[in-house]
C-alpha cells in the first residue's frame, strides 16, 4: 500500500524539518512529564522520580534520533549533513578548494562545450531521411591532386550512366538581389538542378518542388524560398506561393516554401533556391556547361554500397562512351573522388574538433587526478580522525563519505561554474568565423549536453572522492594506524603524482607541435605584402549590368573614387583574392606543350586584373613589365605569369614574348612578365600556378571584382570612406567579405591557432598542476621524515647530500611520468597530423624540449622542500616528541 | 521492579499498540501504562521503542495523531486508530492466535 504514503510524508518531513524535529522532541519531553508525575505518585520525591523516568527513557538524544530515523528522509537528512560538512571544511582551506574546482571548472566546460558541438557536428546523423546514403562527387583532378568541382557535363553523362545513384543533382552559389518588396537585399541562395531536394528527401511543406520543366534554359523563372526568409521578408503570408517577385531585376514566381526545420547542410546561408537552367545539348565547349564550378550531390540507392557505387563511376570515367563527349578539360583522367555528405561538410574541421576533444579529455583527467592526490594529502592529515572513526565501529561506508562528500561538492561547484564557461565557449566558437562550423544553427549547449556535464561532475565527484578514501579506509583496515599508513599512502601518491606528469607530457607535446607548427606557417612567405592592405567584394547584379562594357565601366569607376580617397595610395581590381577560398581555374598550354611530362596537372589559377595590381598587393615582378593601363580591350593580348609557370612551361627558355593559352583552345596571351609566387588557396598550399591577365582583354567581365588598396594609415580606418565613395558610385551594388590582408592571412591559420590556443592553455594548467603534484609529495614527505633527515644529518650527511636526496626524489617521479607520456603521446600524435605543417608528430625538438621543460619543472618544485629539509636541526628534530 | 517485569515479546508491540488504541485514543506514555497494566504487570515497555513504533505505524496509515490537553492540563500527541489500522489488528490478531496455537501443540505434545 504505503509506497506513496511513505514518500509523501518523508517529503513533508524533509520540507518541515524543523516542525517535525520540534514534534519529536515535544512528544519526548511530554513522555518525561507523565512518567516523572506517575514516579511521584507511587512516592518518589519530585527529584527521584525525575531520575527514574530519564532512566527509563535513555538518553534524549539517542531517542529522538530513534523516532527521526524511521523516515527514510533521514538518509537524505544526514547526506546533506554531510554535504554541509564538506562545505564548511573546503571553506577552511580555501586555496585548496579554488585550485580544484577551478581546474574542475576548466575540465568540464571544455568538454561539455566539445559536446555541445561534437554531437550535431560528428556524431549526429544528418537532417535528412537515411542521411548515410547521401553523397558528394567530386572530378578528382583538381589542383594539388585535390579534388574540384564538376562540369555539367560530365553531370550529365553521370546522371545518364550510372546505375547505383537513386537521384543526383548539381549546385552552385547565387547571390540574388531581391527588389520591389521593401527595401532592396542580397540573398544567399543555390542554383540548383531539378532534383536537389529529392536528392536530400525534404520538400517543400507549402506548394511544390522544382520540376525538370522548370529546370530547362528558357523556362519560366520560379523559386523555392525557406521558412526563415518567408517570415522574415513576407510576414508569413500564407498565399506568397504564385506571387512574383524580382531578382536581379528579372521577374521570378515564388511556387514552394521549404519546411521551417529544413537544414541545407550543403549551403548553410541558402535561403532561396532556383533551377539551374543549362542546356542539356551542351551547346558549345567553351561554355558555362563545361565549367568546372558545380557541386555534385547524390542519393546512393538502397540496395547499393559507398563501395559499388565507387567502383562504377570509376569504370564510368575509364571508358568513355561516344555519345558523351568530353573536353580535355573535363576528361575524368584521374576519376571521381566520393565523399558521404556528412564527411564533406566536416571534412575540414574534424581534425581540429577531434584534437580539441581529446586535449580536453587530458585536462579532465589531469583536473581529477590532481584532486584525487591533493585528497590524499588532506586524508593523511585527518588520518587520527579517520582511525579514531573506524576504531568506534565506523563502517567504510561511513568512513567514505565525509571524502565523497567533499568529492561531490567540488563537482557540483566546478561542474556549475563549468557549464557556465561551456556557453561561452559555445557562444565564442560560433562567431568564430575561422572555425567554419557547419551545421551553426543547431549546435548549442542543450538539455543533453547539461545532463552530460551533470553526469561528468557525479562520476568525477565519486571517484575523486572514492579513491582516496578506499585507499585510506583499506590502510586503516590493513595496519590499524600509525605511520605505516603513511608510507603505502606516500607509495599512491606518486603514483598518481607520475600519472599527472604523464598527461602534462602529452599535453605539452601536442601544444609543442602546433606552437612550432603554426611558427613554421607564419614563416612561409605569402608571395604578397600583407601590410596595410584593404580589400572587399563589389558585386553587380541587375538588368543594367548586362553588357561587359556597362560591368567595366563601373569597376574602372569604382577603382578611381577608390583611389581617391584619402590615405589610399594606388589601388586595384583582381577577379581573385588570395586566401579567400576563391579558386577559378583555367587549363593552361604552350604551344607545343612539351615541357609537361604526361598526366602532370595543366592549369593554374587566373587572375583578371587591372593596372597597379602588383604594386598594391606588393608582389615581386621578377622580370619582364607589369600590366598597365595601356593594355586595353582590342590592344594585344597579354599576360604575367608566376615564377612556377615560367619554370614548367618555359625550362631554359625566356618566357618574355612566348605564348601561353588560358582556357579555351583560341586564347592566347602573349608572355610579357614573371611575376613571384603568391599562395592562393592557404598558406600551406603547395600550387602556385597563376596566370595574370587584364580585366579588359578577358573574353567576358567578371561581374563581381575584388577592390584592393594599399593604404598609408591602418587600412580600417579608411574602410567607412571607402565603402561610402563606392556607394556613391552605384548605391545598389554590395559591398561584401571587407578585410584587410593581414586579416586574411591570420584567419587562414586560423584552426591551427585555435586549437594550438586551447593546447597551450590546457598545457599550462597540466604544468602548474604537475609541478603542484610533485611539490605537495615531496613537502609531505620532507615533514613525516624529518627524524629520519635529522638523524642522517647528525651522523654526518651534508646539506648537499639531503638536498640531493629530495631532488632525486622529484626527478624521479617525473621521470617514471614522462616515459609514459612520451610513450602516448607518441602514440596519439598521429591523430595532429592533419593540422601539422612540415613538421613530423614525432618531431625531436619538440620531445627533447618538453623533458627539459618538465625536468626544470621537476626540480624547481623541490627547491622549497630540499632547502626546508637541509635546514632541519637534528637537535631540535629529535628532541621534539 | 521484579523479575516479573520483562520486555515486549519481540515483533509484537505494533499489534499490542494496535490493540491498546483499539478501546479510545492515548498518548504515548497511556499507551505505555495501559500496556503494563493490560499485561498484569508482566510487560515493560520501553520508551525509545514505543515512541519509535508509534511513529512507524503513523506512517504506515494505521494510527493518526492530533495535539490535546490532557486531564491534567499538559499538551499531548495522542494517536487514534484509523480504518486501515483496524484491519491490520484484526490480520494480526489472527495471525498471532494462529501461531500461538502452534506453539502451544509443540510445548504439549508428549514426547
Amino acid at each position: 500500500m504505503s509506497l506513496h504514503r511513505r514518500i509523501v510524508s518523508g517529503l513533508r518531513a524533509l520540507v518541515r524539518s524543523a516542525g517535525t524535529d520540534r514534534d519529536v522532541a515535544d512528544e519526548v519531553e511530554h513522555y518525561l512529564a507523565e512518567a516523572t508525575a506517575a514516579y511521584r505518585e507511587q512516592g518518589l520525591s519530585d527529584d527521584q522520580a525525575r531520575r527514574a523516568a530519564q532512566l527509563d527513557l535513555g538518553s534524549r538524544t539517542a531517542v529522538r534520533q530513534q523516532i527521526r530515523a524511521v523516515g527514510w528522509e533521514t538518509r537524505i537528512e544526514s547526506l546533506l549533513v554531510d554535504l554541509q560538512r564538506a562545505v564548511r571544511r573546503l571553506r577552511r582551506s580555501p586555496a585548496f578548494a579554488a585550485v580544484t574546482a577551478g581546474t574542475l571548472a576548466l575540465g568540464i566546460g571544455a568538454s561539455t562545450a566539445m559536446f555541445s558541438i561534437v554531437r550535431p557536428v560528428l556524431l549526429q546523423a544528418l537532417p535528412y531521411p537515411d542521411a548515410d546514403r547521401l553523397v558528394t562527387i567530386a572530378d578528382a583532378a583538381g589542383p594539388d591532386g585535390t579534388p574540384m568541382d564538376v562540369t555539367f557535363g560530365t553531370f550529365l553523362e553521370v546522371i545518364a550512366r550510372s546505375r547505383s545513384l537513386q537521384w543526383a543533382a548539381v549546385t552552385r552559389s547565387w547571390q540574388p538581389t531581391l527588389t520591389g518588396y521593401g527595401d532592396a537585399e542580397r540573398l544567399d541562395g543555390q542554383s540548383v538542378s531539378g532534383d536537389y531536394f529529392r536528392v536530400l528527401g525534404v520538400h517543400p511543406v507549402v506548394g511544390r518542388d522544382f520540376t525538370r520543366a522548370d529546370d530547362r534554359p528558357g523556362a519560366p523563372q520560379v523559386a523555392i524560398i525557406t521558412d526563415g526568409l518567408w517570415r522574415r521578408r513576407f510576414s508569413a503570408e500564407a498565399n506568397v506561393i504564385g506571387r512574383t517577385i524580382r531578382l536581379d531585376g528579372a521577374e521570378a514566381t515564388i511556387v514552394g516554401i521549404m519546411p521551417r526545420a529544413f537544414e541545407n547542410v550543403w549551403s548553410a546561408q541558402a535561403q532561396i533556391w532556383r533551377p539551374l537552367g543549362y542546356d542539356p545539348s551542351l551547346p558549345q565547349p567553351q561554355g558555362r556547361e563545361w565549367g568546372h564550378h558545380l557541386q555534385l550531390i547524390a542519393r546512393v540507392r538502397s540496395d547499393s554500397t559507398l563501395d559499388t557505387t565507387s567502383r562504377e563511376l570509376g569504370s564510368i570515367a575509364r571508358t568513355p562512351v561516344a555519345s558523351f563527349t568530353r573536353p580535355a578539360w573535363a576528361s575524368l583522367r584521374g576519376g571521381f573522388s566520393i565523399t558521404p555528405l556528412q564527411d564533406r561538410v566536416t571534412e575540414r574541421i574534424k581534425p581540429a574538433l577531434q584534437s580539441v576533444t581529446i586535449g580536453t579529455l587530458l585536462l579532465l583527467l589531469i583536473a581529477a587526478v590532481n584532486i584525487v592526490n591533493l585528497m590524499l594529502a588532506r586524508g593523511a592529515e585527518r588520518r587520527t580522525e579517520l582511525v579514531t572513526c573506524a576504531a568506534l565501529g565506523a563502517s567504510r561506508v561511513r568512513l567514505l563519505t565525509p571524502l565523497v562528500g567533499e568529492g561531490l561538492v567540488l563537482a557540483f561547484v566546478g561542474g556549475t561554474l563549468g557549464v557556465a564557461l561551456a556557453y561561452v565557449i559555445v557562444d565564442a566558437l560560433i562567431t568564430f568565423e575561422g572555425f567554419a562550423l557547419p551545421r551553426l544553427d543547431v549546435i548549442q549547449v542543450d538539455p543533453m549536453a547539461l545532463a552530460f556535464a551533470a553526469t561528468l561532475s557525479t562520476l568525477i565527484g565519486i571517484v575523486v572522492g572514492c579513491i582516496p578514501g578506499l585507499a585510506l579506509s583499506w590502510r586503516i583496515e590493513a595496519t590499524g594506524s600509525g605511520p605505516r599508513v603513511i608510507a603505502g599512502h606516500h607509495r599512491l601518491r606518486r603514483g598518481f603524482v607520475a600519472a599527472e606528469v604523464a598527461l602534462a607530457m602529452v599535453l605539452l607535446i601536442g601544444a609543442g607541435l602546433l606552437v612550432r607548427s603554426v611558427r613554421q606557417l607564419m614563416a612561409v612567405p605569402p608571395g604578397f605584402r600583407p601590410e596595410r592592405v584593404l580589400t572587399l567584394q563589389v558585386q553587380t547584379s541587375g538588368p543594367e549590368f548586362r553588357s561587359p562594357e556597362r560591368v567595366r565601366a563601373f569597376f574602372d569607376r569604382v577603382r578611381e573614387v577608390a583611389r581617391h580617397v584619402p590615405g589610399v595610395t594606388s589601388a586595384a581590381l583582381t577577379s581573385q583574392l588570395p586566401l579567400t577560398g576563391d579558386g577559378d581555374i583555367y587549363g593552361a598550354g604552350t604551344k607545343d606543350d612539351s615541357a609537361l611530362p604526361p598526366g602532370a596537372d595543366p592549369s593554374a589559377y587566373r587572375y583578371a586584373i587591372s593596372a597597379d595590381y602588383l604594386e598594391t598587393m606588393g608582389i615581386a615582378l621578377e622580370r619582364g613589365r607589369t600590366i598597365d593601363e595601356q593594355d586595353r580591350s582590342g590592344g594585344q593580348p597579354v599576360a604575367m605569369i608566376s615564377a612556377s609557370v615560367a619554370r614548367r612551361r618555359f625550362p631554359g627558355r625566356d618566357p618574355i614574348g612566348q605564348q601561353l593559352r588560358l582556357g579555351p583552345a583560341d586564347n592566347w596571351f602573349n608572355v610579357v612578365g614573371v611575376v613571384g609566387n603568391v599562395k592562393q588557396s592557404s598558406l600551406a598550399a603547395s600550387s602556385p600556378d597563376a596566370v595574370y591577365v587584364p580585366e579588359a582583354q578577358w573574353r567576358f567581365a567578371d561581374r563581381a571584382m575584388w577592390v584592393v588598396m594599399h593604404t598609408t594609415v591602418d587600412p580600417e580606418t579608411v574602410e567607412t570612406a571607402v565603402r561610402q565613395a563606392i556607394r556613391d558610385v552605384d548605391r545598389n551594388q554590395p559591398i561584401v567579405q571587407v578585410a584587410t590582408m593581414e586579416q586574411r592571412v591570420a584567419a587562414s591559420m586560423a584552426r591551427q591557432r585555435l586549437v594550438m590556443g586551447a593546447f597551450d592553455a590546457f598545457a599550462i594548467v597540466a604544468l602548474l598542476l604537475a609541478t603542484i603534484g610533485i611539490y605537495g609529495v615531496l613537502a609531505g614527505g620532507v615533514i613525516e621524515r624529518t627524524r629520519e633527515i635529522a638523524v642522517r644529518t647528525a651522523i654526518g650527511a651534508s646539506r648537499a647530500d639531503i638536498m640531493g636526496q629530495i631532488g632525486r626524489q622529484a626527478i624521479g617521479m617525473a621521470a617514471i611520468g614522462m616515459a609514459v607520456g612520451g610513450a602516448v603521446a607518441a602514440a596519439m600524435s598521429r591523430g595532429l597530423v592533419a593540422l601539422l605543417f612540415e613538421i613530423s608528430p614525432l618531431d625531436g625538438v619538440t620531445y627533447i624540449g618538453v623533458t627539459v621543460l618538465l625536468l626544470i619543472a621537476a626540480v624547481v618544485s623541490a627547491i622549497v622542500p630540499a632547502w626546508r629539509a637541509a635546514r632541519i636541526a637534528p637537535a631540535v628534530a629529535l628532541q621534539s616528541p | 521492579m521484579t523479575d516479573a517485569n520483562t520486555d515486549v515479546i519481540q515483533g509484537t508491540l505494533d499489534m499490542l499498540i494496535l490493540k491498546a488504541l483499539s478501546l479510545e485514543p492515548m498518548h504515548g506514555f497511556g499507551i505505555g501504562r495501559r500496556l503494563e497494566q493490560m499485561s498484569g504487570q508482566v510487560f515493560k515497555v520501553n520508551p525509545g521503542s514505543l515512541l519509535t513504533a508509534l511513529t512507524r505505524l503513523e506512517r504506515e496509515g494505521w494510527l493518526e495523531s492530533e495535539w490535546a490537553d490532557t486531564p491534567n492540563a499538559r499538551r499531548a500527541k495522542f494517536y487514534r486508530l484509523t480504518r486501515d489500522g483496524r484491519k491490520q489488528l484484526r490480520e494480526e490478531t489472527t495471525d498471532w492466535a494462529r501461531r500461538a496455537g502452534a506453539i502451544a501443540r509443540i510445548l504439549d505434545a508428549e514426547g
